[in-house]
């Protein structure tokens, strides 16, 4: 839809309604930085916006090479924006490698912006280019523009004495200032910004401001061959309100200090390094104010047996890993779930299995959260779908810890975690409290009974320090009512019962499934989860607006589901499920619905792009023009199972 | 422990028995342990609803449910990191660990290092019986070369661990040894109490089943003026009834035994215990038993600021003259408005 930006022949000046533009260069380029300043630009101009950071595992990888190209994707436009982007219109690449590994992914017609400076003999070889494809034809497809940004940036920081690295360093700043021309940015907010993260070395700021103007009347006054057009894109009808931007791991992070305040209660949230989960941790540090206490431990184990050891002790527990932390977490989860302590489990999903694509995003620990430990050990599941619902999630999380007493698993991924997108800031005024009330006094006369269950199933919270009600928890199977250990075989099955029936009541307190987008009822439902929001419902856009029957339904809630879910799929012929792993979700509807789920299996470590569903909807209805789910075309059957979206 | 309990209540060794029937196995030193500690805790003026007894698994961690207070029976290992979580959340709470030479030096050796290392303030009571007794008499980290189980039967062929140079090596700040039925033992329970930080205590514990009178060799109540090492801050290093003495060895820098005439300690130059000295301390963790006598009693004592104390502290820092106000923390960072008719900017 923007190719017109970079046709020097393109008939119509209009501006498209939204572009894709990916930077790429070295992990030490500044890239993601690049792309962050770009995003907030964006923001204040008015733009819906998402992104899509994609860097490599290694924290600085030998320079110029393949496997150490940073990329940060974004889709902006004056139209909604659900997804980072298919494919982009404007790839800048920073370096030879950075071309030859994103290059494939840009439009036909696209805009390649290269920096000829470092397309040297040993970048060329770093990259396994035999010849430079700037002067091979090879990348005949997209407009290039090509210019040495790195003698330019030199430059135009030559006046502040630098030396040559840290005058090169500049070269990301130079190439915002570009990208902000092109797209008719505000520069100031961004020299706000230089000045105030160099406010103690005046010369680099300035340095990098100059950078920052140098590209910016660059595109102002150079010559860059008819292929570059000032585009400026409107600002997007919103609704009125305060707008900021966020990502997933601050968005977990402020939902959970929400939930412990809406609970009235100190939150303790105890975390161990790990990707791509660490940056939850580094945002709940610096709010110590909120009564939150953070510990790092030494390792995922400690990390949940003390955020536990802080439940029973009376504050809301937190832990937060990634896959293999998480699995690391496994028999604490079960402790957890024995002596029916609340607590909260985030889990920022990566590529698995074992140490797999720590950078990359993947939603394949599905079935390690719905039945990944020992015994019949029921935990209540909950996926944010985007940045901005990880808070709402990350509060309703809280929510059913502290009033049924369980542990709560919570499931982001790599990308909502990392990408951004506008939020609009919530008033915390609006959300319902859920205050917990710790037992004062003996609860059955004068006897204690810790395991006394309410209507909800869920036991007493007894904080240790009370007077009168000392007793004793643990991991062995607990007697009815009093706690005490108890073997026996009438006893465990009523508890195994009991547990079962508290969580699988949780499904009476979440609200009913909703239509995302389409009608309950039809043809074709795509049912997701998790951070495959956005494709699919741009697809399902898409394809309805061409007049098939299809449907968008987004699962919050995968474990208890809504109650309603059931019957809302057996109104469709059919159900497709897009996810980011072999098929997990739609085993899970199969088996609690028995309804004839089909998998879109994506796991190469990218997210979905719009057109692998829209092509996936497509095919179910025959992907004739005209055929389009009208009522005398049956649909191909046939054919649905085997469709497998591929790596773009 | 904390100031805090000091000033409280008035118990009786009957009010920390639980109705529970204890289940360890007739004879089994657990039970020493248990009636030392009961007899313990009215002494230090404990109070039960302040108490929290944690443990992992293994025979030594079914320790809290006998125990009239609040106990937290936890998972293989890490009884230290659940303390932790505890002791983070509140402070006032009195602590005790309890765990087994399995337990706390094998499945779960990395937390008690981090909970030494960090000084968190608790006591942790190592039941060290050399065997795996819960299931059923496999060797342990502590075992000693050659013992003899269902899974060495020709004989265990690697090196035991020495819990206390294990402790003293993570940083501990106080190291005491007992057995499960010397009478010195609530002293040295009170000490650990005392102390403010982690309070490591290796108990020596007979099991009668899988490793029976193990420990004989320098528990039994015959010869052990021979073989016990009671040290006492202040006080020489003196046994068999003071005719000998521990000494430096200046030129090995090692100990050694020495024989003291006529009650001259001096003059044959036995050390005069200093739980404050480090350097000694590591001797006395690593004095091979045979050649000495068994070093037990109050080891190791120096405290340092403890764990929680130090998280309070930057807690205390980090929020002076903040506000929680969560619609201020929501709209941090750049904003911008978006009115009727589009954003202002």
């Amino acid at each position: 839809m923007a190719t017109q930006l970079a046709d020097p022949e393109a008939k119509s000046t209009a501006a498209p309604e939204a572009v894709v533009v990916r930077f790429a260069g070295d992990s030490g380029d500044g890239m993601q930085l690049t792309g962050g300043q770009f995003t907030l630009s964006s923001a204040l101009a008015g733009n819906d916006f998402a992104t899509f950071p994609d860097f490599p595992a290694e924290i600085r990888a030998p320079q110029g090479t393949l496997f150490g190209v940073s990329a940060f994707q974004i889709n902006f436009g004056s139209t909604s924006i659900d997804t980072a982007g298919d494919a982009p219109d404007v790839l800048v690449a920073m370096n030879p490698a950075a071309l030859k590994t994103n290059v494939g992914a840009l439009k036909p017609g696209g805009l390649v912006i290269a920096d000829t400076g470092e397309f040297t003999k040993r970048n060329l070889e770093k990259a396994k280019y035999d010849v430079s494809p700037l002067e091979d034809g090879s990348l005949a497809r997209w407009q290039v523009l090509a210019f040495d940004i790195s003698a330019l940036t030199l430059e135009s920081v030559k006046p502040f004495g630098l030396g040559n690295k840290e005058a090169l360093r500049c070269k990301n700043m130079w190439t915002l200032g570009l990208a902000l021309w092109m797209f008719d940015r505000d520069r100031q907010p961004l020299i706000d910004w230089l000045n105030q993260k160099f406010a103690k070395n005046q010369v680099l700021a300035d340095a990098n401001v100059a950078a920052l103007n140098a590209g910016h009347a660059y595109g102002e006054t150079a010559e860059l061959g008819g292929h570059v057009k000032k585009l400026h894109l409107g600002p997007v009808p919103t609704p009125a309100g305060l707008y900021r931007t966020i990502t997933g791991a601050d968005a977990v992070a402020l939902g959970l200090v929400a939930g412990a305040q809406l609970a009235h209660l100190p939150m303790f949230f105890g975390g161990y390094p790990i990707t791509p989960a660490s940056s939850i941790l580094h945002a709940l540090v610096r709010l110590k104010e909120f009564g939150v206490t953070t510990f790092q431990a030494e390792d995922e184990i400690a990390a949940i047996c003390a955020a536990i050891g802080a439940s029973y002790a009376g504050q809301l527990g937190v832990t937060s890993s990634s896959g293999p932390g998480i699995a690391l977490k496994g028999e604490a989860m079960g402790l957890a779930v024995m002596t029916e302590l609340p607590l909260v489990i985030v889990n920022s999903q990566r590529g698995g299995p074992s140490t797999g694509l720590p950078t990359k995003t993947e939603q394949s620990d599905l079935y390690q959260a719905v039945y990944g430990r020992n015994g019949d050990a029921p935990i209540p599941v909950i996926s944010a779908r985007s940045p901005s619902d990880a808070f709402d999630c990350a509060i309703e999380a809280c929510r059913i810890a502290v009033q049924y007493m369980t542990p709560v698993i919570l499931l982001t991924d790599g990308y909502i975690a990392n990408a951004a997108e506008p939020w609009k800031v919530p008033d915390p005024a609006t959300y319902q409290e859920f205050p917990v009330s710790f037992l004062a006094e003996k609860n059955a006369g004068d006897t204690l009974l810790p395991y006394k269950r309410d209507a909800k199933g869920a036991r007493p919270w007894i904080k240790p320090g009370t007077p009168g009600l000392m007793h004793r928890i643990g991991g062995i199977e607990k007697a009815v009512d009093t706690g005490h250990l108890d073997y026996s075989p009438a006893n465990h099955q009523a508890q195994t019962d009991a547990r079962k029936a508290k969580v699988d009541g949780i499904a009476a307190s979440i609200p009913a499934q909703d239509v995302s987008l389409g009608n309950p009822g039809g043809k074709l439902a795509v049912v997701g989860w998790g951070s495959t929001y956005g494709p699919i419902h741009q697809a399902v856009g898409r394809a309805r607006a061409k007049g098939m029957d299809v449907s968008h339904i987004h699962v919050r809630h995968i474990w208890p589901l809504p109650a309603n879910l059931g019957d809302l799929l057996k109104g469709y012929d059919k159900v497709l499920v897009p996810e980011m792993n072999t098929g997990q979700f739609k085993t899970v509807l199969r088996d609690q619905f028995l309804v004839d789920a089909q998998p879109l299996t994506k796991t190469s470590g990218q997210p979905f792009a719009i057109a692998e569903i829209e092509a996936a909807i497509a095919t179910y209805f025959d992907g004739v023009p005209g055929n389009a789910g009208g009522d005398d075309v049956p649909p191909n059957e046939q054919q649905l199972p085997s469709v497998k979206a591929v790596n773009p | 422990m904390n100031e805090m309990t000091k000033i409280a209540a008035t118990t009786t060794l009957k009010d920390w028995e639980t109705d529970q029937e204890v289940r360890w196995c007739p004879g089994c030193g657990d039970y020493a342990i248990l009636k030392a500690v009961q007899r313990t805790l009215p002494e230090l003026g404990a109070d039960p609803a302040n108490t929290v007894f944690v443990s992992g698994i293994g025979c030594s961690s079914r320790f809290p449910y006998y125990v009239e207070s609040y106990g937290f029976h936890t998972i293989h290992g890490r009884a230290p990191a659940f303390a932790t979580g505890i002791k983070l959340a509140n402070p006032e709470l009195d602590v005790w660990l309890v765990t087994g030479d399995g337990d706390g030096m094998s499945i779960g050796g990395n937390h008690t290092m981090h909970v030494l290392r960090r000084n968190l303030d608790c006591q942790i009571l190592l039941f060290n019986n050399e065997i795996y007794g819960l299931t059923k008499g496999q060797y342990s980290p502590t075992s000693r070369e050659g013992t003899t189980s269902p899974t060495t039967p020709l004989g265990s062929v690697d090196r035991p661990a020495s819990p206390c140079a294990f402790a003293l090596g993570a940083g501990a700040r106080f190291i005491a040894r007992g057995f499960d039925v010397s009478k010195n033992l609530p002293e040295v329970l009170k000490a650990a109490y005392h102390h403010r930080g982690a309070a490591f205590i290796e108990i020596f514990q007979n099991c009668i089943v899988y490793n029976k009178d193990r420990f004989e060799d320098f528990a039994a109540p015959k010869g052990a003026e021979d073989r016990q090492l009671w040290l006492q801050n202040g006080q020489p290093m003196l046994f068999s009834k003071g005719e000998k003495g521990i000494a430096l060895d200046t030129e090995k820098l090692t100990l050694k035994v020495v024989d003291v005439v006529d009650g001259n300690w001096q003059a044959a130059g036995v050390i005069v215990h200093d739980v404050t000295n480090r350097s000694i301390a590591h001797m006395l963790v690593e004095m091979p038993f045979g050649a000495f006598p068994m070093a037990l009693g109050v080891l190791y004592d120096d405290p340092r600021p403890t764990f929680e104390a130090a998280v309070m502290a930057e807690r205390a820092k980090a929020t002076a003259g903040k506000e929680p106000n969560l619609a201020k923390l929501l709209a941090k960072g750049q904003t911008w408005t978006v009115t009727e008719g589009g954003p202002d900017l």
